[in-house]
C-alpha cells in the first residue's frame, strides 16, 4: 500500500512537505519509544510509530531510510525538527490517535512485515 | 554528419567542437547492427509495384530489400516507384524497377562506413548484411542520428553518476595505501546535533560507492557511537573515519569519564543514561550491543576517570568485475 494511500485512510496529517507520497511504498512497520530498539529493529523502508517528536527521530529515521515517520497521541514536532526533516527528505507524519490503534489501522490495511504475514 | 555539424554552425566553440569529436569518436565506436532497424519489410521481385505501393504507404517506409530464395538481389524505393508511377506501369514486377545488386554494409561495420556512404552517394537507406551476405536489418540516416543521440545521452548519464558517486576517487589516486579520513568533534550535550556526523560519514560512504547495506550498518553503528559521546561523556569526544578500498575502521575516543565495567556496559538492556534523557527515548541500554551486531570487528577500552576509546572496522566486499560503484574500487 502507498503512503499517501495510508496517509488518506488514517487521516494523518503531513508535517513535512512531501510530493512524492504517491512513490512511497513503505515495506513494513515498527513501533518503539526507545530510539536504539528502532535503530536495532527497524528494517529499512518501514513506517517508524512513536510518541516521540524531537530533534532525533529525524536522525534515526534518515540513517535507516525509514519510509516515514508517524507521531502519535498529537505529539507536535517543534519548527527545528520540521526544518530538520525536510533537509534530510524524512517525512514526519501525525495524528491524535494513540500508537496501539495507529498500529491496528495499519495491520487491518496490511501494512505487516514480510515475516509476520506468512 | 560531422561535416553538416561543421557547416551549420559558423562560431565554433570549444564546447562544440567537443562535441563534434565525441559524435565523431562515437561514430567509429558504435557498430551499424547496433543502431539499424532489424525488422525489415521485404519484397520479392515478382510481387507487382503496386504491392510496393501499398506495402509502403501502410507500413510508412520508403524503400524495402528485394529478396529471392533469401538472397539481397536488390532495392526497392519510393524513387523507383514514382518512375513506375510515371510510366502508369504499376502492373510491372518488382525486378523491373529495383536497383539492382545495391550497396550494402556489414552489420559489424563502424557506423562511420554507413555516413560515409550516405555522404558519398544520394542513398537513403542501406541494406545491412552479415558475414554471409545475408540481409540482417537495413539502416537509414535517421537510425543513426538516433543512435548517436542515444549513445551521447548514455554518456552523459554516466559522466553524472560518476561524477557523484566520486567512486572513481581510489581508481584516480594510486598510492601504496589509499585512504580517506573523516573527523567530527562531538560536544557533550549537544542533542540538537546528535546524528550529523554518523549521517555524514553514511552519505559520504554511498558517494564514494559502498553497497548501501554497508553504508547503513556503519550509520548506525557511528550513530550509537555518536549519541554516546553526547550523553555519557564529560566534555564530548572525537569520531574519526577512515575509509579504505577493503574496509572502514572507525576510532571513537573521548576524556572521560570512562566505563566503570565495559562487560556490564555490553549486556542488552543495561543503561546509566539519566531520567531526562530516558524519556527522550535514548538509554535502552541497546548501543552497544547495537554496535556490536553491526561491525566486523569491535574493540571496547576504558578506565574509569580517563577516558573511553571504541575501535570498530566494517570489511567491504572486493568489487566485482562487471558491477560499478557495488564496491569501493581498488586499482
Amino acid at each position: 500500500m502507498r503512503l499517501d494511500q495510508i496517509v488518506d485512510a488514517l487521516q494523518l496529517n503531513v508535517l513535512t512537505c512531501s510530493v512524492n507520497l504517491n512513490e512511497i511504498e513503505p515495506t513494513g512497520g515498527y513501533a518503539s519509544d526507545l530510539l536504539s530498539c528502532v535503530m536495532s529493529g527497524a528494517q529499512r523502508g518501514n513506517l517508524w510509530i512513536t510518541l516521540q517528536s524531537h530533534l532525533n527521530i529525524v536522525a534515526v529515521a534518515a540513517l535507516l531510510d525509514l519510509a516515514a515517520v508517524i507521531i502519535t497521541e498529537g505529539a507536535q514536532p517543534d519548527a527545528a525538527t520540521l526544518e530538520k526533516a525536510t533537509q534530510e527528505g524524512v517525512i514526519l507524519l501525525s495524528t491524535p490517535l494513540p500508537t496501539y490503534t495507529v498500529i491496528g489501522r495499519l495491520w487491518e490495511l496490511g501494512v505487516r512485515n514480510p515475516e509476520t504475514t506468512a | 554528419m560531422s561535416d553538416n555539424l561543421l557547416s551549420a554552425s559558423r562560431v565554433i566553440t570549444d564546447k562544440v567542437a567537443e562535441n563534434i569529436s565525441r559524435v565523431e569518436e562515437l561514430a567509429y565506436e558504435i557498430r551499424v547492427r547496433e543502431v539499424m532497424t532489424s525488422q525489415v519489410i521485404t519484397m520479392h521481385p515478382n510481387d507487382t509495384m503496386q504491392t510496393v505501393l501499398e506495402t509502403f504507404r501502410q507500413a510508412r517506409i520508403s524503400g524495402a530489400p528485394v529478396l529471392e530464395e533469401g538472397n539481397l538481389i536488390g532495392l526497392v524505393s519510393i524513387e523507383d516507384l514514382i518512375r513506375c508511377l510515371l510510366n502508369q506501369d504499376l502492373a510491372a514486377p518488382v525486378h523491373q524497377y529495383m536497383t539492382p545488386n545495391p550497396v550494402v554494409v556489414k552489420g559489424d561495420d563502424s557506423v562511420i562506413e554507413a555516413l560515409k556512404v550516405f555522404v558519398s552517394k544520394k542513398y537513403g537507406r542501406l541494406p545491412v548484411v552479415d558475414g554471409t551476405g545475408h540481409l540482417i536489418g537495413i539502416i537509414t540516416k535517421g537510425d543513426i542520428t538516433r543512435g548517436l543521440l542515444r549513445a551521447l545521452e548514455r554518456d552523459y548519464q554516466s559522466e553524472e553518476v560518476r561524477r557523484y558517486r566520486a567512486s572513481h576517487l581510489f581508481e584516480d589516486i594510486e598510492s601504496e595505501r589509499t585512504s580517506l579520513i573523516l573527523r567530527y568533534n562531538i560536544k557533550q550535550g549537544d542533542f540538537e546535533h546528535g546524528g550529523e556526523a554518523s549521517a555524514k560519514i553514511k552519505r559520504a560512504l554511498l558517494r564514494l560507492g559502498a553497497p548501501p547495506q554497508i553504508a547503513r550498518r556503519c550509520g548506525i553503528a557511528v550513530y550509537e557511537a555518536e549519541m554516546n559521546l553526547i550523553i555519557h561523556t564529560t566534555e564530548g569526544g572525537v569520531i574519526r573515519a577512515e575509509i579504505e578500498p577493503h574496509q572502514i575502521s572507525i576510532d571513537v575516543y573521548d576524556y572521560g569519564p570512562g566505563i566503570r565495567d565495559v562487560e556490564l556496559a555490553m549486556q542488552p538492556g543495561y543503561s546509566t543514561a539519566s531520567e531526562k534523557v530516558r524519556e527522550m527515548g535514548f538509554g535502552a541500554g541497546m548501543g552497544l550491543v547495537n554496535i556490536k551486531r553491526c561491525v566486523d570487528w569491535m574493540k571496547l577500552e576504558s578506565e574509569w576517570g580517563k577516558g573511553t576509546r571504541l575501535r570498530m572496522k566494517i570489511y567491504l566486499p572486493p568489487p566485482h568485475t562487471h558491477s560499478k560503484g557495488e564496491a569501493l574500487a581498488v586499482t
